[in-house]
Formats: structure tokens, C-alpha cells, sequence
């Protein structure tokens, strides 16, 4: 367990706002999220589900409210937050003229290394054997899984994903739900978006909806 | 974080770029044709005086460098803000300011240092004097980096529009302009076999500026362009 686990800092969100081209999208959200759950947002398309997650990683700046990571405003801590979080977005993170194997040891290095190896994680995701290729050559729910292998491979303790299933079949999905439940057995906190139904055998799960909020 | 892991990150960052860079070779060969091509017609296009070439021949290659540099400046970025690991970037537990170093120090060796090597043929080319053919190597060598460090600011604050272009030329231009006086008038002076160091001495200063703030400049507007 890192020292992060054994302190459990919480993700806390006070009375946040996001206004996008004069449309208030979400204001005056709040919640806190807590070690070894899960925050599931829900809404209608653009309903602000990729922003909020925007704003809780740091890219983007909230119109109004607060971010706090143990406490403190997240925009002030910058890397000593982000050394805590994963991010994998709608664009996923990978450069298609490296391979698995390049891509996730340039992710490695962005952040804190753990003592899973690459090769480990490419087998985590179901890669394994396709190291050496190419990602271009790889279909998209392959490159999609590449992209989730990204964080096996720091120590990280929320991760922040938007529409982790899009291209992955059953099986895939399957596959990154049981990742999902293992971190956060193992003390991690998700905020995911998703349009499928998000099964999680072991967790508890926290619900916004923000098409709702809105209304 | 400590350095030893930033130092990690910046080997394999610089190392990632130029893998990526051999796997295009055309963005490398692509600013390269373009500075010989300019150079080269300019004696068919004046005539072929060799006092008057001698006259132009540092203005012209200095220019010629600056517009092919402008040319391969989007490369810096503009993948990367595709596909979203620019993002991861901003994400990262290192400073962005010594990533984007890397990735400019990597935008020079790709599109910098072929211009230098193949300069002084350009200069035998126009009739340069062999003085001033060492002169024009010093300044490229000190002048082209900052090429690369400015255009990365430029780069940095129009990635998120879709046509950056244009205006990447307008906010970018300006700030070579004081490099390219000092830069093509000590070829000039060391033609006329005079002293160059005060204009060696500018040129380093500028060198020295840019390394120092560019980066930091760059990493806040990526936070922009991004936000």
C-alpha cells in the first residue's frame, strides 16, 4: 500500500459550476468521493459529463467552486496531483506510430512507476503478444484497451475515465470492469462517464445524474 | 518526483520524438528541400553576379532558414494535441516546462541541425567567403534553437484553433525578426572581414532568453490551449 492508501486523502467537489459558450451546464454540484468507491456520472450528450471529469483532473478550470484533493484546491497542488491520478479521455493518450510496448513506457515515465512490468499490464488487457505491432495496425477496441493499460502501469489512486467501453465488446468489457472492481478493492476511487451499465461486483457506486441537476 | 525520474521522462520523451520523427521521414526531409530549393533559385532568379550574390547570400539563406523553420513548427504539437498525449502531458507528476524542452530540444535535432549541416554548401553556393561561411555556421547553430523555442510559444497558444496557421505566422514572425537582423549582419560584417563578437554576443543573449523562458511561457500556453 503507498502512503496515499494508509492516509486515504478524498476527492471533494464544493458547489461547482461549468458554463460552456453562455450555457450553464451544472451549478452548484457538491460531493466527495472516498477511497474504494466509484462515482458513475449520467446525463443525456452534452450534459457535462467530459467536462466535470475535465475539471477533476485539472485541465480545466471550473466557472465556479472548488476541487479539493486532502483538502486542498487541486489546482494549486498541480503534479503532487496529478502523481495521484490516471486520466484516459475520449482521445486515448496513444500514439499510433509506436508500439504497445513504447507508448506504455513513455506513459510509465510521465508518472510514479509501480512494479508492474509492461509486458504484465499488455497481458492485464488481453495485448498480450501484440507488443511489437504496430498501434496502428490495431483494430479500436484493441487500441481502446491500450489506452486503459496506461493505468496498470503507475501508482496511482483515482482514476478519471471517460466512456472506458467505447469499441470494446463483451468480453473487453468484462475484462476492464474486473481491472475497475481490483482498484477499488485495493483502496482506489473511480469517476467514470459511460453509456453502458457500469457492473461492478464489489463496489460501492455513487450515482449523478446531470441532465437531472440541471432540470 | 525526483530527477532521476525526470531525467527518465526527458530521455524518453526526446527518444519517443525522434522515433516518431524517423517513422515520418518526410516531415524531416520536407523543411530541408524547402531551405535548399529557396537558397538555390535565388541565383537563377537575380542573375548569377557573384558580387551581388555575395551581397544578398546571408539574408537570403537567414530567411530561408526562419521561413522553413515556420514551416515544420506545427510538428512540435499538433499530433500529440490529436491524439490526445498532449493531455497526458499536462497530467504528468514531472513539470511541463522541462517536457516541453524535450520535445523542442527533439523539434531542433529533427528539423534544426539538418539545416546547419547542409548550410555551408548553400553558402559555397552563393560565393560566401570562407569567413563568413564559419559565421554563418555560428549563427545558425546559436540562431535555430531559438527558431524552434519561440515557435513553440506560438505553437503552444494555437494548437486548439483549427486553422492556427495564419495566425501562428502573424504572433510568431515579429519575435524572429530582431535574430534575423543581428544573425544575417554578422555574416555580413565577417564578409567585409570585420570583428563579429558584439553580434555573436546578441545572438547568445537571445539563445540564452529564450532557453530560459520559453519553456515556461509554453507549458502555460498549452494550460490555456487545452483548458
Amino acid at each position: 500500500m503507498t502512503q496515499s492508501d494508509t492516509d486515504s486523502p478524498c476527492l471533494e467537489v464544493h458547489q461547482l459550476e461549468c458554463i460552456r459558450d453562455d450555457r450553464t451546464l451544472f451549478s452548484d454540484l457538491t460531493f466527495r468521493l472516498e477511497p474504494g468507491k466509484a462515482l458513475v456520472l449520467e446525463g443525456r450528450n452534452g450534459s457535462g459529463k467530459t467536462s466535470l471529469l475535465r475539471i477533476l483532473c485539472g485541465i480545466r478550470l471550473p466557472d465556479a467552486g472548488i476541487v479539493t484533493w486532502d483538502d486542498t484546491d487541486i489546482n494549486k497542488l498541480g503534479p503532487d496531483y496529478h502523481v495521484h491520478t490516471a486520466y484516459v479521455g475520449h482521445r486515448d493518450g496513444i500514439k499510433l506510430d509506436l508500439t504497445p510496448l513504447e507508448n506504455l513506457a513513455m506513459a510509465r515515465a510521465l508518472g510514479k512507476p509501480n512494479d508492474t512490468t509492461l509486458e504484465e499490464a499488455l497481458g492485464k488487457v488481453d495485448l498480450y503478444g501484440f507488443e511489437d505491432v504496430l498501434t496502428r495496425n490495431l483494430s479500436a477496441g484493441q487500441q481502446r484497451r491500450l489506452a486503459l493499460a496506461r493505468l496498470l502501469v503507475t501508482d496511482t489512486t483515482l482514476w478519471i475515465l471517460d466512456e472506458p467501453f467505447t469499441s470494446l465488446d463483451v468480453h473487453g468489457i468484462q475484462v476492464i470492469e474486473e481491472l475497475l472492481d481490483q482498484h477499488t478493492s485495493r483502496g482506489g476511487m473511480l469517476a467514470v462517464t459511460s453509456h453502458h451499465a457500469v457492473n461492478l461486483a464489489s463496489t460501492t457506486i455513487q450515482r449523478i445524474n446531470l441532465s437531472e441537476l440541471a432540470a | 518526483m525526483t530527477s532521476d525520474s525526470l531525467l527518465r521522462a526527458f530521455t524518453l520523451l526526446l527518444k519517443r520524438d525522434l522515433t516518431l520523427a524517423i517513422r515520418h521521414r518526410a516531415e524531416i526531409l520536407n523543411p530541408l528541400l524547402f531551405f535548399v530549393l529557396v537558397t538555390s533559385l535565388f541565383p537563377l532568379g537575380i542573375g548569377a553576379d557573384p558580387k551581388l550574390l555575395q551581397a544578398v547570400g546571408p539574408g537570403v539563406i537567414w530567411v530561408a532558414a526562419l521561413l522553413a523553420a515556420l514551416l515544420s513548427l506545427e510538428g512540435i504539437f499538433r499530433s500529440d494535441f490529436e491524439d490526445g498525449t498532449l493531455e497526458q502531458f499536462l497530467l504528468s507528476s514531472h513539470p511541463v516546462s522541462v517536457l516541453v524542452l524535450a520535445k523542442v530540444l527533439a523539434h531542433w535535432l529533427i528539423t534544426g541541425l539538418p539545416l546547419l549541416v547542409i548550410s555551408p554548401l548553400l553558402g559555397v553556393l552563393l560565393g560566401l567567403p570562407g569567413d563568413a561561411i564559419i559565421i554563418l555556421l555560428v549563427t545558425l547553430a546559436l540562431g535555430t534553437p531559438v527558431l524552434s523555442l519561440i515557435g513553440a510559444v506560438g505553437v503552444a497558444l494555437t494548437v486548439g484553433l483549427r486553422k492556427g496557421g495564419m495566425i501562428l505566422s502573424l504572433l510568431v514572425l515579429p519575435l524572429y525578426v530582431p535574430l534575423l537582423i543581428f544573425a544575417a549582419s554578422a555574416v555580413d560584417t565577417a564578409a567585409a572581414g570585420l570583428h563579429v563578437t558584439a553580434h555573436l554576443s546578441l545572438i547568445s543573449a537571445l539563445l540564452l532568453l529564450a532557453l530560459s523562458l520559453s519553456p515556461l511561457a509554453t507549458a502555460a500556453a498549452l494550460r490555456i490551449s487545452l483548458s
